[in-house]
Parts: structure tokens; C-alpha cells; sequence
């Protein structure tokens, strides 16, 4: 049997799965995004608020996945094969990622910017949104990325207490012994996590055009 | 699978009452076993991988070349999930290992196959943090001060070890101190492998008896506790560490400039 046989003998299974995993890794990021903007903000225009929330986000990284997928149970009352652990604690990484990113992103853009927009009569919140932030995409972006793949591929950690997802045919494989179920599982999730970097940097170059314009010159 | 489904007595009460009891430190099931070949685990992991990643890391530094393949490669190794990894290597490699070496206490007859394919997954996750890292250090030295120590006539080897290594090492530490916190966080996929064990065992078996006051969630809590701890001490061991070998001209202890974002970039969950 070979993972193409594999496939197709449990294809509603796969595709299924294969849905969750993407829903698992995508919301944690989006939700871990808006979350992580305001608080790097803070953390890049109030410089004393820098350390400490660095510091915090740094301790969250020391936290493994399997753990906070068997802590967080206990404090949010679900379930412990509940996908809701699995988004929670990824988004608890996206956001302690991205805080840092983003307040850095926002720290790179040069004075010389920002005085130029203040005096073409930029307010301070039109500088942050129009000028600000539009800079610090490609940086953010590139911490987006990380996080991206790095979700993708801990999702799978969850099969281990069971919650279905692609990581699932993982411990498949290693109750029947067989390596199809194993193939598949780490080429649907290498490829996936190739998806979300290629939407993400897609991404990044729709919302940065004047990199664009530089590089075809 | 219906005891795993229903949250009853999934409560972290019972994890302090857990922690308290003796009888679940000592013994041959206990912690302190399993703290043991946890750490043991990790040291190898460890040691291996610094001994391929610094000195590719230096040479690719220093020669500036092969940078793009390896950042290609970090990167990609990073999507492959660790658990498909050591299950792939357990039902595929460890079949045509015929070694029975022992170590007591430490590796069981009939475990070693599966304690080299559980190593070789945490070495190749180990590498990537120190490899770029330590290249990158290496690549942030300051052109002046490389070509004045060509200029004093110092040959390549000696420019890297008395210049450039030293140089970087704030930024090499902190890559094998993300690269340790991401292999104690794995080594509890090393209790998927048959005969293995580490603080993975007490969660992997746990599963199966969730509802169980003794070895069901406290348990599996517990040692996800400990593996969190082991992760903090080792990070702050580390620190330690830094602080004693980095010259105080080279840390930011005097002067605070360059940046160190290359290498914290590095640091992913695990």
C-alpha cells in the first residue's frame, strides 16, 4: 500500500482533517495578530512598557505546546480533546511573537520619516496608520511568517492527546505500523505550511507596492 | 476514548495534591526518574548538535558562503512537525538498527535503536537556532575589525577563533539557548518510542487514563509542569553561562548597540 492508496481508501478523513488543521493554524494567527498590534504599539511608543512585555512574551516561548494543550482544560473549563485548547495556546504564541515584531517594526521606521509626515500635516494617529505602520509590514510580515509555520507544524502536537487533525495520521501510522498514513501526514503539513508562507508573502507584496516599484527599476 | 471526552476532574486542584506525594517523585515510575533521562535526552541532543552546528556556523561566516542554502534550510526544517518525524524514524529506521547498546538507568535492552532515532530528531531540531545564529554573529562582526586582525597578521584560523567566535557569542548563546528550551520541549515526544521514556511518559501514558486520580490529568499536568521548569532553569543556567564566557568589551553589559533580533527570531515554540 502506498500513500497515494492510502489517500484515497480515507479520503473524507483526510480532507477533513486537513481542514482543521488549516482552521487551527489560520484563526490563532489572525486573532494573534490584531491582539499582538496594539500591544507592540504600546510597547514601541512607550519605550519603559518594552522590556517587560518582551520579557513576558519571551517566558510564553518556554511553555511547551503539549503542556498548555493540557493546562489550558483546566482553566477554560473545556473539554480536553476540544479544538479550542489547540487555537487558544497557539494564538497565546502568535501573539507573544508578533508583540515583539511589531513593536520592533514600528521602532525601525526612521525619525526622518516621521518628521517629514508630521510636517505635511500628518496627525499623530494619521502618521501611525498611513505611514507607520505600512513601513513595518515587511517586518511584521516576516515574524508572520515564522508563526505561520510554526503553527502549521505544532498543531500536529495535539494528536497526541487525541484531538483530530492531520497529526492524527501520525499516531495512525504508528498504531498500524505502517508508513503511508506517516508520508502523508508530513507531506500535507510541510505542504501546507508552504501555502501559508506563500499567501503571507503574497500578501506582503500587495500591501508594500513601493518595494515593487524599487525593485523593477 | 469516552473517559477522554468529558471534562470531569479535569481541574488543576489536584496537580498541588499530586506534586506533594512522595511516593510520585521516587520510584522507578517517579519524576525524578523521569527528570533524569529527560535532561539526559537533552544534554546529547545538545552536545551533538553544537558540535556539527558552531563549527559549520563559523565557517560559513567566515567564508560567506552557503548562507542562502542554510537560511533555506532552517526555515524548511521548521514545518516538519516533530512527532511525524520521530514516528517516521521509529517505524522505518529503528527496525535496521542492530546495536544493543545499554546505559544504565538510562537507555533499557532493546531501547537503544529508538533512543538514536528520538536523538537524531532532536539534533536536527537543535541545529538550525545555532547554525544561523552563529553565522550571523559572525557576519555582524565589524569589517574593520576582521581586516585589523588580518593586518596584525593573523592567519584565517586564528581570526576565527580569537575574533570572530568571540565576537558573536552573545548571539551563538542565544541560539543554543532557544535551541534547548525547543529540545526539552520535544524530548516528551521521545515517550511515543517504545522503551523510552522522560516526562513524556507520564503525559503519552496519561492519556489513556485521564480520569485516573494517580496517573490520569494531575499526572500528565505535573510532568508538563516540570518539563516547563526544566525549560526556565535551563534558560536562566544558560544566561548564567553567558555571562561568565562573553567578554565584557563584547556584551552589552558596557555599551548597548547592534541587534540581536536575528537570533530571537529564531525562537519558536515548540
Amino acid at each position: 500500500m502506498n500513500v497515494w492508496t492510502y489517500f484515497r481508501d480515507n479520503q473524507s478523513d483526510v480532507v477533513h482533517w486537513t481542514w482543521t488543521t488549516i482552521w487551527l493554524a489560520a484563526l490563532p494567527l489572525v486573532v494573534g495578530l490584531i491582539i499582538a498590534l496594539p500591544i507592540g504599539w504600546l510597547a514601541s511608543r512607550y519605550r519603559w512598557t518594552y522590556p517587560p512585555v518582551v520579557t513576558v512574551a519571551g517566558l510564553a516561548y518556554t511553555i511547551p505546546s503539549l503542556v498548555l494543550f493540557l493546562v489550558l482544560p483546566g482553566l477554560l473549563g473545556t473539554r480536553i480533546l476540544s479544538p479550542i485548547n489547540v487555537a487558544v495556546a497557539l494564538t497565546v504564541y502568535t501573539v507573544a511573537l508578533l508583540v515583539r515584531v511589531v513593536a520592533d517594526g514600528l521602532s525601525s521606521v526612521s525619525n526622518t520619516t516621521l518628521s517629514a509626515a508630521s510636517a505635511m500635516g500628518y496627525t499623530n494617529r494619521q502618521r501611525l496608520f498611513a505611514v507607520q505602520f505600512p513601513i513595518a509590514v515587511p517586518v511584521i510580515g516576516a515574524g508572520l511568517r515564522v508563526a505561520a509555520v510554526s503553527n502549521v507544524s505544532l498543531v500536529s502536537v495535539a494528536s497526541l492527546l487525541g484531538v483530530a487533525q492531520l497529526g492524527t495520521l501520525f499516531t495512525e501510522g504508528s498504531q498500524l505500523n505502517s508508513l503511508p498514513p506517516i508520508l502523508l501526514g508530513l507531506i500535507l503539513i510541510v505542504v501546507l505550511a508552504l501555502l501559508f508562507d506563500v499567501v503571507i508573502v503574497l500578501g506582503i507584496r500587495l500591501l508594500t507596492p513601493w518595494q515593487q516599484a524599487v525593485r523593477e527599476r | 476514548m469516552s473517559a477522554l471526552a468529558d471534562n470531569n476532574g479535569l481541574n488543576l486542584d489536584r496537580v498541588g495534591v499530586w506534586l506533594n506525594d512522595p511516593a510520585n517523585w521516587w520510584g522507578p515510575n517517579g519524576l525524578l526518574v523521569h527528570i533524569r533521562e529527560h535532561v539526559f535526552y537533552t544534554l546529547i541532543a545538545i552536545a551533538v548538535a553544537t558540535l556539527i552546528a558552531l563549527p559549520l556556523g563559523l565557517w560559513i561566516g567566515h567564508t560567506g558562503r552557503g548562507v542562502l542554502a542554510v537560511a533555506g534550510l532552517a526555515n524548511g526544517l521548521r514545518a516538519v512537525p516533530s512527532l511525524g518525524f520521530v514516528v517516521l524514524l521509529v517505524i522505518w529506521l529503528s527496525p535496521k538498527i542492530h546495536a544493543t547498546t545499554t546505559i544504565p538507568g538510562l537507555v533499557p535492552i532493546g531501547a537503544f535503536p529508538y533512543f538514536v532515532v528520538v536523538e537524531i530528531v532532536l539534533v536536527v531540531l537543535a541545529i538550525p537556532p545555532i547554525l544561523t545564529s552563529t553565522y550571523a554573529g559572525v557576519q555582524n562582526v565589524d569589517p574593520a575589525v576582521r581586516d585589523a586582525a588580518k593586518g596584525m597578521g593573523m592567519t584565517g584560523g586564528q581570526v576565527v577563533r580569537q575574533v570572530e567566535f568571540p565576537i558573536a557569542l552573545p548571539l551563538i548563546m542565544s541560539g543554543l539557548r532557544s535551541s534547548t528550551l525547543q529540545v526539552i520541549a520535544t524530548a516528551t515526544v521521545a515517550a511515543y518510542a517504545p522503551f523510552l521514556g522522560g516526562l513524556g511518559r507520564l503525559i503519552i501514558d496519561g492519556t489513556q487514563t485521564i480520569n485516573d486520580p494517580h496517573s490520569g490529568y494531575p499526572a500528565m499536568v505535573s510532568a508538563g509542569i516540570i518539563v516547563a521548569l526544566l525549560a526556565v532553569v535551563a534558560d536562566l543556567a544558560l544566561i548564567g553561562v553567558e555571562r561568565l564566557i562573553v567578554s565584557p568589551g563584547v556584551s552589552e553589559r558596557f555599551s548597548r548597540r547592534g541587534s540581536r533580533t536575528a537570533a530571537e527570531l529564531e525562537l519558536a515554540p515548540a
